[in-house]
């Protein structure tokens, strides 16, 4: 912001009636719109009691029974991101790594796979998945937890990992490239100087990145619930609990606001790690650069 | 392959209905995208509230979320068109607020600098913006631009789900759960659309980067 | 208010739900669990019996059928359906564990072996039984047309060509909307959705004109709507419900229709706790099963 204010002059005693004017009309404009909104919605009883009690009135007698199934979907959601996340990283910095050191015939698959799951459609990843793993007759049964889960998590996970290797190869790309150089010069092997030298200071300047992947792999999970995985993450929840209560829009709206508040904490940690990070050497914007807008 | 080449007919549809989601949305997205950018730079407050406002919000939830609010909440306000229009809309709301960031990021690498100077030889705000920070900023924006854009290309398939019916994604799940076709050679088909669409853009937006790029 | 009657409906299920679940003696709609069934070894009831449990896949999102109710399991005439089988090999309701099995998997669920039967408003047809068998009927349901109570233009299949601005939703995978079809102007009429919920909702907002898909499901949706939906016309179709196993288990075909055959009152008593309670339905009786391949 502070950058921002170069761009015009202090405000005068004109410019800042202007301003205010300005203010005031587009909060009128503003208001109108909700207030229009709002009338409508009344018009067709979205604002009754009934619609909005079970999630809002604790003595209401399904209050304590839906509160507890989102909890179940949020839980179910967080496990599902989570582990996409823990998996991604693991084998992110694989794929990431070996873009970076394999020789330039060895790094042809790598780059193909990066490439293909880059430009896939998550969604069409895991049906595939799904799909894969059930003709190619893999059992995910010992696995903990619901099939459902982890046909999830690994469509995610295909996704997301090649999304981290590129953040990672533009982390260590990032480096000042004496940083190699030097390491090269006292003797390192090349496995060494990635080791010992590149990735530890090219994960510090990743790290905001990767808090970022997380709210994409979080809002991705809610993609279970347009294919029929039947994994009951929390936009599933939320669907089957307006079925029961007639309700879509309310419980919608309830359920956004879960996705959004946790989302938004993760991105105000994502700022903070990125603030304290860009104090040390290295070029986080560069890395933050490869986030893209996921589902 | 048989159900792919059997259905080439539907897959060429599907296709060109996911190309016009993509396409609309593309042009929306930045429009809108642009707009909120300007609202978040510019000197009335509340623009810049709402601005803010919007990035977080939109950015925060789910596209699912959002084309379910489009398609069953927007009726409820009387805002009645076809699924087809609410899944674009749905998609350009979602991918304004990335814009938005991509196009403010670029602003932000333009060296204070250079505003200062523009301010320093009488330039107004609008043409400090316009003809000094934005040129240089644009230059900068592409790649995030660029990749906003496709990752909003492969998000078409999730509006497949909402009714819109006729588009790639809605094409293979037809041909799976109505038709009785088995999944991988359906789904093949249509990763295979969608990788023509989003390997064609990024191969595009390469040659579009190495065009602007600028040597700092 | 929409609602009340919905909420009134709503409750009357949850309470018969919650009688069955705790087993209370005075319930006659209590599926019997045999304990003492013998079974040759080596059939799927044998295998069934000896786990003490299965799995079956139902919907998880149709009212009077198969809902997942707010205590987090399913509720509905499928589910009864589901437990009086699973009580005829000593598998208590408890034991069950529901999958869910939406329209356009539930041929995939089975083959996968994924679960041990599906009772999900399951169409039988000699498409579907090229890739599994199917048990029963156990119910015939018909096609019919759910339009808003206030439009009179549509009063059977034959007039939505008539009316070829008016979009008609239906589920994807489902034969009602492949069965519409013939009937449609153009393909463009046609709405699809994963479930019929959002039909209904669609129809509430005025997104589209006309729901189609058996007359049970929509009953529900005009009893919930207070007068805001009706539906209009014949019933244009026959919708024999069968229940989905593995493909070529003859014995476990046939175990399932001899089961329902022996449980009739239990099946009736199934029924009005559940879709029967929607007005305008009428106590099925057991239909013939058809011979099992």
């Amino acid at each position: 912001m502070s950058q921002l204010s170069v761009l015009y002059d202090a405000p005068g005693p004109r410019a800042v009636r202007r301003a205010r004017i300005g203010t005031i009309l587009a909060i009128l404009v503003f208001v109108g719109f909700l207030a229009v909104a709002a009338k409508r919605l009344n018009d067709r009883g979205q604002f009754a009691s009934e619609l909005w009690s079970p999630w809002a009135n604790p003595s209401d007698e399904n209050f304590s029974a839906v509160w507890e199934l989102v909890g179940k979907g949020l839980a179910a959601t967080l496990t599902a991101a989570t582990l996409a996340i823990v998996l991604s990283l693991v084998l992110g910095v694989l794929l990431g790594v070996g873009r970076l050191m394999l020789g330039p015939i060895l790094r042809v698959p790598v780059v193909l796979w990066i490439e293909l799951f880059r430009a896939l459609p998550v969604v069409v990843t895991i049906v595939l998945v799904w799909r894969a793993f059930k003709e190619l007759k893999i059992d995910l049964g010992p696995l903990p937890g619901d099939p459902g889960l982890w046909y999830l998590v690994i469509g995610l996970t295909l996704y997301n990992s090649v999304i981290i290797a590129e953040i990672l190869r533009a982390g260590v790309n990032s480096l000042p490239s004496g940083q190699g150089e030097a390491a090269l010069a006292v003797g390192l092997t090349n496995g060494q100087t990635m080791r010992a030298i590149l990735l530890p200071q090219a994960f510090r300047v990743m790290l905001p990145a990767l808090i970022s992947q997380l709210v994409v792999a979080l809002k991705d999970t809610s993609l279970a619930a347009v294919v029929s995985l039947g994994y009951l993450e929390l936009l599933r929840r939320g669907n089957l609990i307006s079925q029961n209560l007639d309700n879509p829009i309310q419980s919608l709206l309830i359920i956004a606001t879960i996705f959004i508040l946790i989302n938004y904490a993760l991105s105000k940690l994502a700022e903070y790690v990125e603030r304290r990070m860009s104090r040390s050497s290295g070029d986080p914007a560069a890395a933050a650069q490869l986030e893209g807008a996921g589902a | 392959m048989s159900p792919v080449l059997d259905n080439l007919d539907l897959y060429w549809q599907g296709f060109l209905t996911s190309l016009g989601i993509i396409g609309w949305a593309l042009v929306g997205s930045l429009l809108l995208g642009t707009l909120i950018a300007a609202f978040r730079v510019s000197p009335v407050a509340s623009l810049r509230a709402f601005g803010s406002a919007w990035v977080t919000v939109v950015r925060n939830c789910p596209l699912t979320i959002v084309l379910f609010f489009m398609a069953f909440g927007l009726p409820e306000v009387g805002i009645n068109v076809s699924f087809y229009t609410f899944g674009v809309i749905g998609l350009i709301i979602y991918t304004s607020a990335f814009v938005c960031e991509a196009i403010r990021s670029g602003i932000n690498s333009v060296s204070a600098g250079q505003a200062e100077a523009a301010r320093a030889i009488g330039l107004p705000f609008t043409k400090t913006l316009t003809q000094v920070v934005l040129p240089q900023a644009l230059r900068a924006t592409v790649p995030p631009l660029g990749s906003v854009q496709i990752a909003m290309f492969k998000n078409s398939a999730v509006v497949g789900a909402f009714g819109v019916g006729g588009d790639l994604w809605s094409v293979g799940r037809n041909l799976t759960s109505a038709q009785g076709y088995a999944f991988i050679p359906v789904l093949t088909g249509v990763a295979i659309g969608y990788l023509i669409i989003t390997l064609t853009a990024g191969a595009l937006l390469a040659v579009l980067e190495r065009k602007v790029a600028i040597a700092r | 208010m929409r609602l009340t009657k919905f909420t009134a409906a709503f409750a009357g299920l949850v309470l018969a739900g919650s009688l069955a679940a705790c087993g209370d003696d005075s319930s006659d709609s209590e599926p019997e669990v045999v304990t003492d069934a013998e079974f040759d070894s080596g059939t799927t009831m044998a295998k069934l019996k000896e786990a003490g449990s299965m799995t079956v896949g139902t919907k998880f999102d149709q009212p009077g059928f198969g809902l997942l109710g707010l205590e987090d399991v399913p509720e509905g005439f499928d589910v009864e359906v589901a437990k009086i089988i699973a009580g005829a090999m000593g598998i208590a309701p408890e034991d069950i564990e529901w999958k869910q099995a939406s329209s356009d998997i539930r041929e995939q669920v089975i083959e996968d072996g994924d679960v041990d039967m599906v009772v999900a408003t399951y169409t039988i047809n000699e498409e579907r039984a090229e890739r599994i068998t199917f048990a029963g009927p156990y119910y015939e349901a018909g096609q019919q047309l759910m339009v808003n109570s206030d439009n009179d233009s549509i009063e059977g299949p034959e007039d939505i060509k008539d009316n070829p601005d008016m979009k008609v939703c239906s589920v994807t995978g489902s034969t009602p909307s492949e069965q519409i079809k013939e009937y449609l102007a153009s393909d463009d009429q046609l709405v699809l959705f994963d479930i019929y919920d959002k039909c209904k909702d669609a129809l509430g907002n005025g997104q589209v004109d006309i729901v189609t898909t058996d007359n049970v499901i929509l009953l529900g949706y005009v009893d919930e709507s207070d007068g805001d939906f009706k539906l209009v016309g014949e019933q244009f179709t026959e919708e024999p419900y069968g229940i989905g196993i593995a493909k070529g288990d003859v014995e476990f075909c046939e175990f399932i229709n001899k089961t329902l055959a022996d449980n009739e009152d239990a099946y009736v008593a199934a029924w009005e706790a559940t879709a029967g309670e929607v007005e305008g339905t009428e106590t099925p009786e057991l239909p013939e099963a058809a011979p099992c391949a």
